[in-house]
């Protein structure tokens, strides 16, 4: 059996404007171990589908519509607070997009450390800053002891980064969601959070799910892919796949737009158009307004994940009928 | 009567490690600030000898009528009012008044005000929206009535003028905590407890209260110099402290009226409540950086 296994899930936000549907029917499975990037732009309902499998989204104004995430058999989008915060932080952790802002400025951060294990485990204060300590140190924090007793301000943004991973890890949690860990810093401490996480998740075995815009990151850290857009997966395959043998113009689009694959001296390539306005229902395709390859009956009927070749699906009803055959990249970047 | 009112509630924090909590962190900060440190043992001062003073001057009530306002002198040290009561000894009863007026209403004000801006932020939703307009509406009840009511219902009483005064002072306080407990609800970090099964309470009590307190600190040593003026007011009106009981307001306000001819009735007790308020205003502004450990130069 999966580790989780997210079925139909839809979440939608009601506010002034009408309803913004956020997430439209994903679906997705992840093993033990397994690492699962999920890429797409901004507002496409890659965060709000790990916030509502965590319990996060701010109900109202979200609400989450229907489908269902099993973890551990347990339904996590019909969970009681109690069953929620039991499983949040033991075999679930979260790390989030801005390191700056996710410690609490006024606790130490020795304090912030163990507090899940605190909150988890029947351990005495000792014990749990003794775990801290080893953890500060597997994340490669330099001066371990002295750091546990320094206020977040006293860290960069790096260092932060690496903190919230050791609190993230040190309760051995089989799922790690990490939503853009990597967005707010800068280019060389990317590299060395990322290499961090690969390291930690092969030291405990973790599964994760790696939120991220950027094609790159995936392509050396990722063993499966989902793109998404407008709420819904378009494209789902193993990471060589993704850039091998695109089945989706969207994640074709994606890969143009990478600047590494573009000549010197011309234009960047970037997709024409904006992202749907998730308030309005669109028929068909979410993508054929702006999909260079739509014909008229892309903007009909019901947008459906299909399998095209094992292991690989697409959502283009051009892929599926087999009218398209889209040009892959030659190597995969970044990796 | 110890280091007057802007004491923060009592540590939320759970067991802190010894000699690094954030409160002992705080009192180190605050001891390497001079201006705090005398404000606080000027308050101190001021706390005691308006406490045990009283036991060694004459009555505040005696009438001596043979001594009317006289200046100075080495009997009576800050001279005599219209009535030849000395005016040391009404001083001190008068600053007991004031400020056991000035703590409670505030304390009431911060522990109702605290707790209802931060239920109603962080829950937020129907249960902010009704919670904010009860506040809308008290406060657009006319002040002075409500406390003509409560007077006129109940008997005039000491506890009921704090009482008062601390149910009109705690709607800015829950305000202010209300807005800023909406801003610290979207901070990832809070957002990073829940993701680790951090119950709510603790949240509460951990992760959201300690960062409130900076702004509530500093409000709160603005509300006891207001809440000592409301006092002088209502008693004024003759609906606070009942002659021959004096405070500060009262005596200010008399010796405001026959300033020209007896300086020494204005002076006097102006010079406790402005001292006092100085004080007020410095631990404050001490506390407030003391309690920001972003604040620390280590």
């Amino acid at each position: 059996m999966a580790l989780l296994d997210v079925q139909d899930l839809k979440v939608s936000f009601h506010t002034r404007n009408g309803i913004v549907r956020a997430v439209n029917g994903v679906s997705f499975a992840l093993e033990k171990g397994e690492t699962l990037g999920v890429v797409g732009e901004s507002g496409s309902g890659k965060s709000v589908t790990c916030y509502s499998m965590m319990g996060l989204i701010p109900q109202p104004p979200g609400r989450i519509e229907g489908g269902t995430a099993f973890f551990g058999g347990v339904d996590l989008l019909k969970a009681t607070k109690a069953q929620l915060n039991d499983i949040r932080g033991r075999r679930i952790a979260m790390i989030f997009q801005d390191p700056m802002t996710s410690l609490n400025p006024y606790v130490r951060v020795g304090e912030q450390i163990i507090e899940p294990v605190i909150i988890h485990e029947r351990i005495t204060r000792t014990a749990a800053r003794k775990r801290a300590l080893a953890a500060l140190e597997e994340v490669g924090v330099q001066d371990p002891l002295a750091r546990l007793q320094a206020y977040p301000h006293q860290f960069s943004g790096g260092m932060r980064q690496r903190v919230m991973i050791a609190m993230a890890l040190i309760t051995n949690p089989e799922l790690l969601i990490a939503d853009e860990p990597t967005t707010a810093l800068d280019v060389t401490v990317q590299a060395q959070i990322l290499e961090l996480i690969k390291k930690m998740q092969r030291n405990h075995g973790t599964a994760v799910i790696f939120v991220t815009h950027d094609l790159g990151v995936v392509s050396g850290f990722c063993d499966r892919v989902q793109v998404m857009y407008a709420g819904r997966i378009v494209e789902s395959a193993s990471v060589g796949e993704i850039f091998r043998q695109p089945l989706h113009p969207y994640n074709r689009a994606l890969q143009k737009s990478i600047p590494a694959f573009q000549p010197k001296g011309h234009d960047l390539y970037t997709i024409p158009g904006l992202p749907p306005d998730l308030s309005k229902s669109v028929d068909g395709c979410t993508f054929a307004p702006r999909c260079e390859f739509a014909q008229e009956f892309c903007r009909r009927g019901e947008m459906k994940l299909t399998e095209i070749v094992k292991g690989h699906a697409s959502a283009c009803v051009r892929v599926q009928r087999g009218e398209l055959v889209l040009d892959g990249s030659a190597t995969s970047p970044g990796s | 009567m110890p280091t007057e009112l802007a004491e923060p509630p009592a540590p939320v924090l759970d067991e802190p490690e010894p000699g690094h909590s954030l409160w002992q962190d705080a009192w180190a900060r605050l001891r390497k600030n001079r201006l705090a440190v005398a404000s606080g043992v000027m308050l101190c001062l001021m706390a005691v000898a308006c406490l045990l003073g009283p036991i060694f001057t004459q009555g505040y009530a005696e009438q001596h009528l043979d001594k009317y306002a006289t200046p100075p002198s080495s009997e009576h040290w800050l001279g005599t009012d219209t009535l030849g009561r000395d005016l040391l000894a009404r001083i001190l009863i008068g600053g007991r008044v004031s400020f056991s007026v000035g703590l409670c209403a505030t304390a009431v004000a911060l522990v109702i005000g605290v707790g209802y801006g931060t239920i109603s932020g962080y829950f937020g939703g129907m249960l902010d929206m009704l919670m904010m307009r009860v506040v809308d509406i008290i406060y657009a009840f006319p002040f002075t009535i409500f406390v003509i009511l409560l007077m006129v219902i109940f008997e005039r009483n000491f506890l009921l003028l704090f009482a008062a005064i601390g149910a009109v002072e705690w709607l800015t306080m829950a305000r202010i905590v209300r807005s800023q407990v909406l801003t610290l609800r979207q901070m990832e970090f809070v957002e990073a407890a829940e993701a680790t099964g951090v119950p709510r309470a603790r949240i509460i009590s951990r992760h959201i209260i300690p960062n409130v307190l900076g702004p509530v600190i500093v409000y709160t040593t603005l509300t006891i110099p207001a809440v000592m003026l409301l006092e002088a007011f209502l008693s004024f009106l003759g609906l606070g402290v009942q002659p021959p009981l004096a405070s500060w307001g009262v005596l200010i306000n008399e010796g405001a009226k026959s300033m020209e001819e007896f300086w020494w009735l204005l002076v006097f007790p102006g010079l406790a409540l402005s001292c006092s308020l100085f004080s007020l205003n410095f631990l404050g502004d001490g506390l407030r950086d003391a309690l920001d450990p972003k604040a620390s130069k280590d």
